[in-house]
C-alpha cells in the first residue's frame, strides 16, 4: 500500500465543463450507492473514498433516480410528499448538480 | 461529538512491494502481531454501531489475509461501502470472483508509474504487468476502479502517460498522490522530493486532461504540502470522522500517529470502540482547538485546516502542538523550505526499500 487515503469527505472532483442536457429517465450511477444512516439520521450516497450527506429534499429525489421514472412523473410523485406546487425547477437544479457531480446518469 | 465515519481496517503491515514512498511506520517488522478474524469483525461491528459508513481494507497489502473474503462479506451484510486498497498482488481470478460475491463495492489498485522500468524500480518488484492485468479483471467485475499514483521527482514528468493509462484501462477515477512525507517517504524524502517547476508543470498538464475528458475519469490531484502556503486539513481534524485500526488492533487518529510521542494509543483489545472513540486521551489529545497555540490558536482558518498534521508538525518542529510548518504562518515554515531546497544535496546516501530487513536496522533498539 502507498499513499495515505483519500479524506473521507472529500470535494467530489474535478468540475466537468458545461452541464449536459437532462436525461429523460435519470438514473443514479452504479459507482454510488444511496443509503440511510441512522446515526447521521440522514440519506447519504456512499462512492470511491468519500461520503455525501444529503438533506431531505435531495434525497427523496435521488432516491426516485431509478431509470424508469421520467423528471414529470419524479416531480408529480414529489409535490405530493411534499405537499408543494411548482417545484419542477428545484428537482431540475438538483438533477442538474447531480449530473456534474457524477451522480445521475 | 460526531462520529467515526471513517474506519480503515490496516489488516496487515506485509507487503510483496517495498515501495520507498511506503507510508506505513518504518518499525512495520518489529510489529508482527495480527489480530484474528473474529477479532476485526467484533471491531467492524463496534464502529458500524458508532456511524462508520465507509471502510477501507488496507495494510500492507491485504489480500495477504486469507480471511478478506469473509472480512469483506460481514462488512457488507453491516451496511459498510467497501474498499478493497491494494498493489493488485494476490487477486487472482478466482478470489475476485469471491470478493465480488461477498459484496465487495469498490477497488483501489496502485501503480508506481506508467513505465515498466520505474514501476518494478520503486516497488523492487516486478509488477508491472502483473497490475495491467489486475486492473482488466476489477474492469471485468465491474468494480468502480480507482487506480492511485504516489507522484514525486521520478514519475512527475510522466503524468500524461499515466493519465493515458488510466484512460485506457477505464479507471472511473485516477488519484495522483503528491508524496506525504511520513514512513518510508520520509526516510527517502530527499530522493522523492520534486522541485516547484515540476509541480507547476505536472498541474497544468493535470487541467489539460481534466477540461478534455470531464467526467470519464475523475483525477484528483492530492496536494504537495510542502509546496503550499497552508496545511491540509488532515483527516478532516484529529478524532473528527477517520478511525484507523492497526493489525495489532492498537487505534489511531491517523496512520501515522503511532510516532508521535506522550499518546497512551489505546487497543480494542483492551477498550470498547465508542470509550477509545470519545474517551482515550488519544483521540482527546488534538480533537478540538484547546491544544492549540500561536499562531493557530489566533487564526480565523483554525476551523478549516485544524492547523495542519499534528505528525508533520511533530517531525520537522519537534513539537505535535506546533502549526503544521507547511503553513506560511509557522515560526517553521523555514524549516520545510530548507527540506525542499536540501534535497538534491542529499542524495548522496542510497534510497532505503522498505524490507524487513532495512526495518529492522532502521530501529535496532527494540
Amino acid at each position: 500500500m502507498n499513499a495515505a487515503p483519500a479524506l473521507p469527505i472529500s470535494p467530489v472532483a474535478p468540475e466537468a465543463k458545461a452541464p449536459n442536457a437532462l436525461p429523460p429517465f435519470p438514473k443514479l450511477s452504479r459507482l454510488y450507492r444511496l443509503q440511510y444512516e441512522q446515526v447521521q439520521s440522514a440519506w447519504v450516497l456512499l462512492y470511491p473514498e468519500g461520503m455525501v450527506k444529503l438533506n431531505d429534499s435531495s434525497a427523496e429525489i435521488l432516491r426516485r433516480c431509478n431509470g424508469e421514472r421520467s423528471i414529470d412523473a419524479m416531480v408529480a410523485d414529489l409535490e405530493i410528499l411534499f405537499n408543494a406546487k411548482g417545484i419542477a425547477p428545484q428537482v431540475r437544479e438538483l438533477l442538474q448538480e447531480g449530473m456534474r457531480r457524477g451522480w445521475i446518469v | 461529538m460526531s462520529p467515526p465515519l471513517w474506519l480503515l481496517a490496516e489488516l496487515t503491515y506485509r507487503c510483496p512491494l517495498h515501495c520507498v514512498f511506503c507510508y506505513n511506520p518504518t518499525q512495520h517488522a518489529r510489529l508482527q502481531e495480527e489480530m484474528s478474524t473474529a477479532q476485526w469483525v467484533d471491531v467492524m461491528r463496534q464502529a458500524r454501531a458508532l456511524g462508520a459508513a465507509q471502510l477501507g481494507f488496507s495494510g500492507g497489502e491485504p489480500l495477504l489475509r486469507d480471511d478478506l473474503e469473509e472480512l469483506v462479506q460481514e462488512a457488507r451484510q453491516l451496511g459498510f461501502y467497501t474498499n478493497l486498497i491494494t498493489s493488485g498482488v494476490g487477486l487472482t481470478e478466482a478470489r475476485a470472483r469471491r470478493l465480488k460475491d461477498a459484496g465487495l463495492d469498490h477497488v483501489q489498485l496502485s501503480f508506481q508509474d506508467s513505465t515498466r522500468e520505474l514501476n518494478d524500480f520503486l516497488s523492487h518488484t516486478k509488477t508491472f504487468e502483473l497490475k495491467q492485468k489486475v486492473a482488466r479483471l476489477i474492469k471485468q467485475h465491474d468494480w468502480p476502479m480507482v487506480l492511485n499514483c504516489v507522484l514525486h521527482r521520478h514519475n512527475l514528468p510522466h503524468v500524461d502517460k499515466i493519465i493515458e493509462m488510466a484512460l485506457a484501462l477505464d479507471a472511473e477515477f485516477l488519484e495522483l498522490a503528491n508524496t506525504q512525507y511520513y514512513g518510508w517517504a520520509w526516510t527517502n524524502r530527499d530522493h522523492l522530493m520534486p522541485t516547484h517547476a515540476q509541480l507547476i508543470e505536472a498541474e497544468a498538464v493535470v487541467q489539460r486532461y481534466r477540461a478534455e475528458f470531464g467526467t470519464r475519469c475523475r483525477i484528483l490531484f492530492v496536494v504537495p504540502d510542502y509546496f503550499e502556503e497552508r496545511p491540509k486539513a488532515c483527516m478532516n481534524g484529529w478524532g473528527a470522522v477517520f478511525l484507523a485500526i492497526a493489525p495489532d488492533g492498537v487505534a489511531l487518529p491517523c496512520h501515522n500517529a503511532r510516532n508521535l510521542p506522550g499518546l497512551q494509543l489505546p487497543r480494542v483489545q483492551d477498550q470498547l470502540l465508542g470509550d477509545i472513540w470519545a474517551r482515550s486521551q488519544a483521540f482527546n489529545a488534538y480533537r478540538g482547538d484547546a491544544w492549540m497555540q500561536a499562531p493557530c490558536r489566533d487564526c480565523d482558518e483554525r476551523h478549516k485546516d485544524f492547523g495542519g498534521c499534528r505528525c508533520q508538525a511533530f517531525q520537522i518542529t519537534g513539537d505535535a502542538t506546533q502549526a503544521d510548518p507547511v503553513c506560511g504562518k509557522s515560526p517553521h515554515h523555514d524549516k520545510v523550505v530548507q527540506l525542499v531546497r536540501q534535497a538534491p544535496a542529499g542524495r548522496g546516501q542510497p534510497i532505503i526499500f522498505r524490507t524487513d530487513a532495512a526495518s529492522r536496522a532502521l530501529h535496532p533498539e527494540n
